[in-house]
């Protein structure tokens, strides 16, 4: 189960902005069974029980990468990001962001941060963003010409206008969210913590988001570690990701190659002339399904040539089609059969 | 140049912004305004019982008495738990605890741009009482009207500390927050919102004495009132109450923070 590690020639020149060496988080919770009787019985005698919500976890970033972080709901996303990020203390391992520990909260590293969670507000609900703008600009120490002028490029890329200047309750999700960004990102932050940023917006919002962040990256060169649920974020941002499964990192590397870890078959469909039995495919891969006409096989990568060659030779192929199976649906699977 | 993470235009921008924000909520500001009026309850119970001589003030000396008392109270209440449990509900305070400022900033610029929406509604209740009880009518002198100021800043800060001290044992057991609940009842008794501590018996007020809640109230409100009271003690006394609870607040919250942190935001 050790992840597979991709080597960034930076790290080898000591310039990574993120390193994680053995980051744990134990979650202490209290055990309480339900019911007045669990209730009696936990206030004699409190009981705990530890969660593991992550579990001896390494890696390292450099400057202006862009990394995903997948793992089903529980995996432990949330909480390495607070870590990083310094809102909770490890129960084990070290944490360098920004040549700092994030957990001090030293005002020059909270300077150089920011966290954005998709869930979860800064703005004030009554006001317009523009005021909690304002009260953020102050709060880093931005002049009001740089404020105004930094607002006026990110409402720009992020499409925001008058919006900034009506009540936050009465903009819509995806606005709500445009907006938390900005004032995320107002004291130009160059390591940005995005959990879920995409959550619950439609399609259309969701790409203009993503493509923000896509140019936001371009621009400035911030580093940024993103979780999603969405694969459409990952595979349009993060060349890179990180999977977690209950709390242990699993893969670290680029998509495809988890794709290719994951599943290493290659999907071939193939459409006749005429109908041919199953027996006839032995030793061409493996069968998934035949009926009729059309015939699909999972063929080894290493073996693929030399059974399309085969096939085309041994049959009036009509059509022959090879497919990588989707990552989400491979991803789903995983976890589904807990193969990890 | 920052002091205790404040500079100039933190607290400018700051008190505007939650100026506005209260603003939002005059509604309800001029509600929790109208319902103050216990010590004006309290007035005209007294007025109408034999035990009112005992209170060792004059007629329009009580009048003046509970009014003050009502206005002390108007700009020295804190809410700060019940924000401070909302935000951290809604999960605003993480952004909060990741920003260069201390969040107790924030929650003291709430309460002083409430304050400042509560003024009219507070002149207002002032301007009515005197109507209707235009014998009472008084203007404390500047010095007295200056003081008086001063020692209702002084209470409304520590009862801002005592809520702070509450709100950071919540990062311990959110049930802390009925801790406050609980200092009501003591507060009703011994800050002079029912009746003038000089009121009690001697050793429920010197028992008074050694909790913050006379300076809290009654204290204020007879400076504001021109009542005879030791100015020089009632000042020290209130100091030392800051002076003790700040660093504790300071220190029980950093501890706090860190142990939420410890178990998870
Ligand atoms: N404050 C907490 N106290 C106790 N347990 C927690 C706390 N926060 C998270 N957990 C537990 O830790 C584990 C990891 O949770 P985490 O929120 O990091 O998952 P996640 O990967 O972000 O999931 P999701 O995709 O649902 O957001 C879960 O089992 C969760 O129940
Ligand atoms: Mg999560």
């Amino acid at each position: 189960m050790a992840p597979q590690r991709s080597l960034h020639p930076q790290v080898a020149h000591g310039s990574v902005v993120i390193e994680v060496e053995g980051l744990s988080k134990i979650y202490r919770v209290a055990d309480k069974q339900p019911g007045l009787s669990g209730t009696l019985k936990h206030f004699m005698r409190r009981r705990h029980r530890d969660v593991h919500a992550v579990s001896d976890i390494s890696f390292s970033i450099v400057p202006g990468e862009m990394v995903g972080f997948l793992g089903a709901n529980g995996a432990g996303k949330t909480t390495t990001l607070k870590m990083l990020c310094g809102l909770i203390h490890p129960s084990a391992g070290q944490v360098v962001v920004a040549g700092h520990q994030p957990q001090k909260r030293h005002p020059d590293f909270l300077r150089r941060i920011t966290l954005v969670m998709g869930q979860k507000q800064q703005l004030l609900w009554d006001l317009p963003p523009m005021d909690s703008l304002r009260v953020n600009a102050a709060v880093y120490g931005i002049s009001d010409r740089d404020a105004k002028r930094r607002i006026s490029e990110l409402s720009d890329l992020l499409e925001l206008g008058e919006e900034l200047t009506r009540p936050v309750r009465k903009l819509s999700l995806g606005q709500r969210m445009k907006a938390e960004l900005l004032a995320a990102l107002l004291h130009q932050p160059d390591v940005l913590f995005l959990d879920e940023p995409t959550l619950g917006l439609d399609v259309n919002a969701q790409a203009r988001v993503r493509q923000f962040l896509a140019d936001y990256n371009q621009r400035t060169g911030a580093t940024m570690l993103l979780t999603s649920h969405y694969m459409a974020d990952i595979t349009a941002l993060c060349p890179r990701v990180l999977l977690i499964h209950q709390g242990h990192l699993f893969h670290d590397g680029p998509l495809d190659r988890l794709a290719s870890r994951l599943a290493p078959e290659r999907h071939v469909r193939l459409e006749l002339d005429a109908p041919v039995g199953a027996e006839a495919f032995a030793g061409l891969g493996r069968l998934d399904s035949c009926c009729d006409c059309e015939v699909n096989l999972r063929v080894q990568p290493d073996e693929l040539t030399a059974v399309v060659a085969q096939l085309l030779e041994r049959f009036e192929v009509r059509d022959l089609e090879v497919n990588d199976p989707p990552i989400d649906q491979l991803i789903g699977d995983l976890f589904r059969q807990g193969k990890v | 140049m920052r002091v205790f993470g404040l500079n100039r235009k933190i607290i400018r921008v700051l008190l505007g912004t939650e100026y506005a924000h209260m603003l939002e909520y005059r509604a309800e500001i001029a509600l929790w305004a109208l319902s103050g009026v216990l010590p004006f309850i309290m007035l005209s119970l007294w007025n109408g019982s034999d035990a009112r001589d005992a209170l060792g003030m004059d007629g329009v000396g009580l009048d003046r008495y509970f009014l003050s008392a009502f206005l002390v109270r108007q700009f020295s209440v804190v809410w700060m738990i019940y924000a401070f449990e909302e935000d951290a509900l809604t999960g605003r305070l993480s952004p909060y605890l990741l920003q260069p400022l201390h969040p107790l900033w924030r929650y003291v610029a709430s309460h002083l741009g409430e304050q400042l929406t509560r003024l009219p509604f507070a002149a207002v209740i002032t301007a009515i009482f005197f109507l209707i009880q235009p014998k009472a009518f008084w203007v404390p002198s500047l010095g007295h009207f200056v003081l008086a100021w001063l020692a209702t800043w002084m209470a409304f800060s520590i009862a801002f500390l005592l809520q702070s001290l509450i709100a950071s044992l919540c990062f311990w057991s959110e049930k802390a927050s009925a801790l406050e609940r609980l200092l009501f009842i003591p507060f009703l008794f011994l800050s002079g919102l029912l009746a003038p501590i000089t009121a009690f018996p001697p050793f429920v007020r010197t028992f008074a004495q050694w909790t913050p809640f006379p300076y809290l109230i009654d204290f204020p409100a007879r400076v504001l009132a021109e009542q005879p009271v030791d100015l020089l003690a009632g000042f020290a006394i209130q100091l030392a109450w800051i002076v003790l609870l700040l660093p504790l607040v300071l220190l029980l919250w950093r501890a706090g923070v860190r142990r939420y942190s410890a178990m998870g935001a």
